[in-house]
């Protein structure tokens, strides 16, 4: 019940926030738009950063910085969606000792919008995810899990629309097959269907029946796996479906140099992030958008 | 209180009721993606650091700080994975530790003795450091939730253990077990708690869940008998074993003998 009355407090002041940015641009509605997208993956469990005697990654990540960036960020930028693509469980004493709850209770406080369930995200069972849901203020997507026999069930929607100064954003959630890679006691009834087939549904509910102006994939499928090019990837994803502008990944520790541009079914263009792991970095992809009536020639402009 | 709560739910359905104008409006002129910029922000030491957060995570840290520093025993000499080439002295205290922790369990559920351990290599993921041994040093060596479990093999497949083992080359860590590599690099003399290996007798190995499902390619373990889930977190047996003892030995045995 107290979950329920803050879902509606925090829908309702989502849409005052709306309102905000819809009003400013009534008066300006040739003016070009901007959405901020910001994005991690895969940070288990880092809150602190890793001390400067770190072999590996000396001085990287922490929660405290990442903040203080995107507090920075949303000063600047009117409309800022921050998203994580799973795997926030797992990797520290902090996970080990308090079941996800900090990092949990950490991301409300930055003010993360979504994210989607990850393989780790299961180390505590289905019981240990909904068990710390209630620290959290925002939600979790995944299209492709069927939860109907679990204890999850009702608590992750396939995607979510968020309207950001009147840009209408579809985001939905995509998870990877968790048979040989989580404890079947820990994912129990937990159904996994075809991610590729649902992200074609998928899109084309959000692009053509729900009209958004952006349609993002949040996945934790892996970016791509050299010794078997076939295995279901943020990669094929972008290939074998259309609609989508962006896919988020994660599962892979991915450390990419910039954002990777694939083509789609119908040729169009589609971007694919991922940003390794242990929130050592944030990725950031702003799209500014137009409307139909002032764009004379297609085609997007990428700048990466 | 339930004024508040009612002019809430007035000013809500206010704005729902503008909004649903609005949006209807938008609907009209859609609109186009035009440009997508893209990049990565690297979070290192020169980001400010917002207080409120390490104010609000201090607490949490200072309670596992205090658990994870407690000093458990003491450790002669550093234990590395590194040294050896069939055996490592991080490797061969684990495995030992492992089979000496889970047999009460298992004979206290089962009514049987535990007679094999074999761990992986990979899994040891820190040395244990000569001095202070702590909860932490625990977590850093096994970071992973794997739990301990029990899978019956026939001697058979105990045979083909040692030569998986070969073949991979890994010093994975093992007890109750001794064996000769040939210089033909052929296995000979396997003899399980200094018994010679009997093919068709079954035998209880411990291992982590990881590994009885195949994992590091260990497939032997896929035609068990029988798989028995301790529910006892490897780690967990570490900090046990910690706990048990005051000065960490030095494990000693020859388990694999590599003839010349």
């Amino acid at each position: 019940m107290k979950r329920r009355y803050f879902i509606q407090k925090t829908a309702a002041s989502s849409t005052l926030l709306t309102l905000g940015g819809l009003s400013l641009s009534s008066f300006t509605t040739e003016e070009v738009r901007k959405v901020t997208i910001l994005h991690t993956n895969d940070v288990h469990s880092h809150i602190d950063p890793f001390p400067a005697t770190d072999p590996k990654n000396p001085n990287q990540g922490g929660v405290a910085r990442r903040a203080a960036i995107i507090e920075q960020i949303r000063k600047e930028e009117a409309n800022v969606l921050l998203l994580d693509a799973g795997d926030i469980f797992q990797g520290t004493p902090y996970f080990n000792y308090y079941g996800g709850e900090l990092e949990m209770k950490l991301m409300s406080m930055m003010k993360y919008d979504l994210a989607t369930i990850g393989n780790h995200d299961f180390d505590n069972g289905v019981e240990g995810l909904l068990a710390q849901m209630p620290h959290a203020n925002f939600e979790f997507v995944n299209a492709n899990y069927n939860f109907m026999n679990t204890v999850l069930y009702t608590h992750v929607e396939p995607y979510k629309i968020f309207n950001k100064g009147g840009i209408k954003i579809g985001v939905f959630g995509l998870g990877i097959e968790l048979q040989g890679l989580v404890d079947k006691k820990l994912y129990r009834e937990t159904k996994y269907n075809d991610p590729i087939e649902i992200a074609q549904d998928m899109s084309r509910i959000l692009k053509e029946e729900k009209k958004c102006d952006i349609v993002i994939c949040l996945s934790h499928l892996g970016f791509n796996y050299k010794n078997d090019p076939d295995k279901v990837s943020d990669i094929n994803v972008a290939r074998k479906t259309k609609n989508i502008d962006l896919i988020i990944g994660g599962h892979t520790h991915t450390f990419l140099d910039k954002p990777v541009i694939e083509k789609n079914i119908d040729g169009n263009e589609v971007l694919v992030n991922q940003v390794g792991c242990y929130g050592i970095n944030m990725g950031r992809i702003d799209f500014y958008l137009d409307s139909k009536n002032n764009v004379t020639s297609g085609g997007k402009k990428i700048i990466i | 209180m339930v004024n508040v709560k009612k002019s809430v739910t007035v000013l809500k359905h206010f704005v729902l009721i503008l909004t649903l104008l609005v949006s209807g409006n938008y609907c009209a002129a859609q609109l186009v993606v035009t440009k997508i910029e893209g990049k990565q922000i690297n979070i290192n030491e020169k980001a400010a650091t917002v207080q409120k957060y390490d104010d609000f995570i201090a607490p949490y840290r200072t309670r596992i700080d205090a658990d994870l520093d407690n000093v458990l025993a003491t450790c002669p000499e550093t234990l590395d994975k590194s040294t050896g080439q069939w055996q490592t002295p991080i490797g061969d205290l684990l495995a030992n530790v492992t089979l000496a922790k889970t047999t009460p369990v298992f004979r206290k559920r089962e009514g049987k003795e535990i007679d094999i351990c074999i761990l992986n290599h990979g899994g040891i993921r820190a040395i244990l450091p000569k001095g202070n041994v702590t909860t932490r040093t625990a977590f850093e060596i096994m970071p992973f939730e794997n739990t301990t479990v029990v899978v019956a093999l026939k001697g058979e497949k105990i045979v083909e253990l040692t030569n998986y083992f070969v073949k991979e080359k890994k010093p994975h860590p093992l007890a109750g077990i001794t064996f000769t590599i040939t210089a033909a690099n052929e296995v000979k003399d396997i003899r399980v708690k200094n018994q010679p290996l009997i093919l068709d007798k079954t035998y209880y190995v411990v291992t982590s869940d990881y590994l009885s499902n195949g994992g590091d390619n260990m497939t032997f373990f896929k035609d068990s008998i029988k798989v028995y889930d301790l529910e006892y977190k490897l780690r967990n047996v570490l900090i046990d074993y910690f706990k048990d003892v005051d000065t960490i030995p030095v494990v000693q045995e020859v388990k694999v003998t590599q003839e010349k």
